[in-house]
């Protein structure tokens, strides 16, 4: 089973802090993969928060072929992070060409588009990427999008990150989210690794989904061009997420009743009963069925944790005010936040939805039972 | 040698018949049981007479004939009067001296029963023991990548939606501008399928209803149960347990005065309207109720004079197309009860179900789809529509399911599927399965029957005499000397039964599987099965 790490620190840091906080959890994972999203950065990506930043990993063709397909959109280049992998790779991290995080001018007519169009229009260049990629298997394309960075490679995530050298300046951040895999596959696919990513919105899980296919298929159906990929049975999270935010409209407090629902005993006289029957019901398809514990960031740089209502995987939430980890064991947190007061940390049982804001104040616990915002069921 | 009886070409042998009956003259205490006990009236007393030879002892005198006769009871070999194999006899003999024996070879009594002209009719099943149904089995075990529930502790929620489902965005919009949202109901995926007061005996009625009330108020299982066409007893429909029953309406409309004339004073709205187009046991058939079963009771329920048989046509005589038939007649009967009540139409499947479904997810209110195999049961039916019209159900809710996954429809229009669901006995595994496959629930009646009434038919031509009214055990009589034998109490506790431990056995499937939060609707990741055509045709796992 994965482990997963998650901080968001007034402070940036680097994500050697979160590959150390996956080492000490080591006999969770068995090192064959790690995946790193950073948001809130810092260093010269601070000034660029609004442009949008590629970030994947090439080969010499590929990169090539990217150049002229993006000069071709109109994006031109404002600043650039490439980490050419020394040799030899240590064993169990393959050789690479180049991995590049690249932060670009929008085209000038996008300047005219809606935040939804351009949304809408960012996340097409990084599936149109991503198919190109797949087709020569020379560009592997995570993200394309403001203010966000995410690295994927197979290997133990404390030598990935050493390795790459990825406890640099340019690449701290206030937001990280890691995950050290436990393959459970034979041919590690990096698209399978966790987190997801897609528009701002980032998931990462452990455990195992096992209503995947109904959901896969439920999704795939949307006809949102997004909702593709699922080399993993826990891509859906992040997908689940983005529908009930960005298609539904509904706040990260419903999330929970979308994935797992109150039976009709626990909602008893809840105060949003009448709508939370019908999301139950209009949403049904999108009920997990774990075990699962998901961790997530939000585009406004919230961070949370979910359990599914079975509530087998571990995760806790802890630290003071400024600094806030996530953890799928708490040895990870007790790496890098130590001097925390432990009797606050909290872990989420199956009702509860754990929230740190952008403002990193304290950790907001939210249970289905309570009502939901005046606003969602106006 | 003469024969002393006439033989005509239509005179049978005991070795013709299906079932032969086998008595034993040394067990027999000429009680009369099992005579009196069958229902064909295929026994007849009977007078032997027996030749026996006495050798004196010594040579003087030469042997002697002496001619003793003796009672016992013999088969009829007349076709009307064939043995249905139901052991009735056998139930009530208290010697173990007499009992059915299937033939050993293909009786000739096929050629012979359509007297009059008329092909043979009869109730039960498609004599077809096997099925594809029993055939899948559950490959996807949970057990160290992702741990494997309890099916004895953990909490699970295994009902399903009946009615139509609006997309979320939809759904929130109108919940935003308090505009009307199709009616919805969460019910136990197992429904009791259409089987009519007419079809029915009295006591098996009561005794179902009762069960189904229990399953509801004490068990807390939202069970619901479908009244078939017919009608429905005055008092049920204005009875506060109307909640729980699906009203069908059919082509003959049976019943439907009744129920009209009710509805002002109903307490409660019905759980939904089934409008049934066809029956998987006799597709492109409208229902039979012969003339037989026609008593007092069931004349007045369904508005009819007594003692006359009762067809439906096979369609809707007001409906000439699908779209009249589809969005005409749910919205007349949705409007009947203000739009509260999820209306559905039932169809037998058929190769053209895909344009039914595709014409019912376009119709907005349309409340899902019930689809019935070729092995469903029936109360009365043409023989060759029984055993050789139909499309299986497997194939057919799968072709469905995966229709509506590609439209993204999958979760807004419920397909229930039936035909056949436990004819082996395996009603859990094949209710999951076709819940795999795609189905939101599934519909039995004849494993009710058999479950809840220890009705004796078989999928090999044993009694099948639903139709004229002699059911052996009174499920399917009109005859109050027969149906007293069934105790309405003991049907609704095996109801009852049959319902538990079903849960049972479907939480111990899926819980192996890891599902509990949500019915495994279209988790076709768990199917195999050991044909690498089946398993292509239905989209599953190839597993030997």
């Amino acid at each position: 089973m994965c482990r997963l790490f998650a901080m968001t620190s007034d402070e940036p840091f680097s994500p050697l802090v979160a590959a150390k906080a996956l080492d000490v959890m080591r006999e969770g994972h068995d090192g064959s993969g790690v995946g790193l999203f950073l948001s809130d950065l810092s260093g010269p990506f601070e000034d660029l928060k609004d442009a949008p930043v590629l970030s994947g990993i090439f080969t010499s063709k590929g990169l090539k072929k990217l150049d002229v397909h993006m000069m071709e959109l109109g994006f031109t280049t404002k600043y650039k992070v490439t980490i050419k992998a020394p040799k030899p790779a240590p064993p169990g991290v393959p050789q690479r060409d180049v991995y590049l995080i690249r932060a670009y001018e929008y085209p000038d007519e996008w300047h005219a588009y809606s935040a939804e169009r351009r949304a809408f229009e960012l996340m097409k260049v990084r599936l149109d990427l991503r198919g190109m990629g797949e087709a020569d298997g020379d560009m592997i394309v995570f993200s394309f999008w403001p203010d966000a960075i995410m690295i994927k490679e197979i290997g133990d995530p404390l030598t990935v990150v050493q390795h790459l050298g990825l406890d640099r300046k340019e690449l701290m951040a206030r937001v990280i989210m890691a995950q050290g895999r436990q393959n459970t596959n034979y041919a590690i696919n990096l698209y399978a690794c966790h987190p997801f990513f897609i528009q701002g919105i980032c998931t990462m899980t452990n455990g195992e989904n096992t209503a995947f296919v109904p959901i896969k298929e439920y999704l795939s159906s949307r006809g949102f061009p997004g909702y593709m990929g699922y080399n993993s049975d826990s891509e859906v999270f992040a997908h689940i997420l983005h529908y009930s935010t960005y298609q539904l409209g509904l706040p990260l407090e419903a999330y929970k009743h979308v994935i797992t629902p109150l039976s009709d005993d626990e909602m008893g006289d809840h105060p949003n009963k009448a709508f939370l029957k019908q999301l139950r019901q209009t949403c049904r398809r999108l009920i997990i069925d774990g075990p699962n514990c998901v961790i997530g960031c939000l585009p406004n740089k919230s961070l949370f944790m979910v359990q599914d209502r079975k509530k087998l995987r571990p995760g806790i939430v802890g630290g003071r005010p400024g600094c806030y980890a996530f953890s799928s064991e708490e040895c990870g947190l007790d790496a890098v936040i130590p001097d925390r007061d432990k009797s606050l940390d909290f872990q989420p049982m199956h009702l509860d939805t754990a929230i740190v804001s952008s403002d990193r104040q304290e950790v907001h616990i939210c249970r289905q039972t309570q009502s939901l915002p005046q606003a969602l069921c106006a | 040698m003469q024969a002393d009886t006439i033989i005509t070409p239509s005179t049978l042998c005991v070795k013709d018949l299906p079932w032969q009956i086998a008595w034993d003259k040394d067990k027999c205490t000429l009680c009369g049981r099992c005579a009196a006990a069958c229902p064909m009236l295929a026994l007849e007393l009977a007078v032997y007479r027996k030749r026996v030879i006495q050798p004196p002892i010594g040579l003087e005198k030469t042997p002697e004939n002496t001619f003793e006769s003796f009672y016992g009871v013999r088969q009829k070999t007349n076709p009307d009067n064939a043995c249905v194999g139901c052991g009735m006899c056998n139930l009530v003999c208290p010697n173990d001296a007499i009992m059915p024996m299937h033939s050993d070879e293909a009786d000739k009594l096929r050629f012979h029963n359509n007297k009059g002209g008329v092909p043979r009719r009869r109730g039960g099943r498609r004599n077809d023991p096997e099925g594809v149904l029993d055939r899948i089995k559950f490959t996807r075990i949970s057990m160290l990548t992702d741990p494997a529930l309890d099916a004895g502790r953990h909490d699970f929620q295994l009902s399903t939606l009946l009615g139509r489902v609006l997309p979320p965005e939809e759904n929130l919009k109108l919940q935003r501008e308090n505009g009307w949202i199709p009616p919805v109901r969460e019910i136990y995926p197992l429904i009791i399928g259409g089987m009519s007061f007419g079809a029915l005996s009295p006591t098996m009625w009561e005794g179902l209803q009762m069960g189904v009330t229990y399953l509801n108020e004490e068990v807390g299982m939202p069970v619901v149960i479908s009244t078939g066409e017919g009608g429905c007893p005055p008092r049920l429909l204005r009875s506060r347990f109307l909640k729980y029953v699906i009203l069908q309406i059919a082509s003959g409309y049976f019943g439907w005065d009744e129920i009209i004339h009710a509805l002002p004073e109903m307490k409660v709205d019905p759980c939904a309207v089934e409008i049934k187009y066809g029956q998987g046991a006799k597709p492109g058939d409208g229902g039979l109720l012969m003339w037989h079963k026609v008593n007092k009771l069931i004349a007045a329920i369904r508005g009819v004079p007594q003692g006359v048989s009762l067809p439906s046509p096979p369609t809707h005589q007001t409906k000439y197309s699908i779209e009249e038939a589809v969005a005409k007649m749910i919205q007349s009967m949705s409007m009947a009860w203000g739009f509260r009540v999820p209306v559905y139409p039932k169809i037998s499947a058929t190769s053209t179900s895909g344009a039914v479904l595709n014409n019912l997810a376009r119709n907005s209110i349309a409340a899902g789809l019930a689809i019935d195999g070729e092995d469903g049961g029936t109360g009365a039916a043409y023989n060759v529509s029984m055993d050789h019209m139909g499309h299986p159900i497997a194939s057919n809710i799968r072709d469905c399911y995966l229709n509506l996954v590609k439209i993204g429809k999958q979760n807004e229009l419920p397909l229930f599927a039936g035909g056949g669901v436990g004819k082996r006995g395996n009603l859990a595994a094949n209710a999951a399965a076709l819940i795999m496959l795609g189905a939101s629930g599934v519909q039995t009646g004849k494993y009710v029957m058999q479950a809840a009434a220890g009705c004796l038919g078989s999928e090999t031509d044993r009694c099948n005499i639903c139709n004229i009214g002699r059911c052996p055990k009174g499920i399917t009589s009109q005859d109050p000397r027969l149906y007293r034998r069934l105790d309405p109490e003991q049907v609704a506790q095996r109801l009852v039964d049959m319902y538990l431990s079903f849960d049972t056995e479907l939480k111990k499937i899926v819980a192996p599987l890891g599902r509990s939060t949500s019915l495994p609707i279209g988790m076709s990741d768990a199917l195999g099965i050991n044909d690498y055509n089946i398993a292509q045709r239905l989209s599953i796992d190839y597993v030997v």
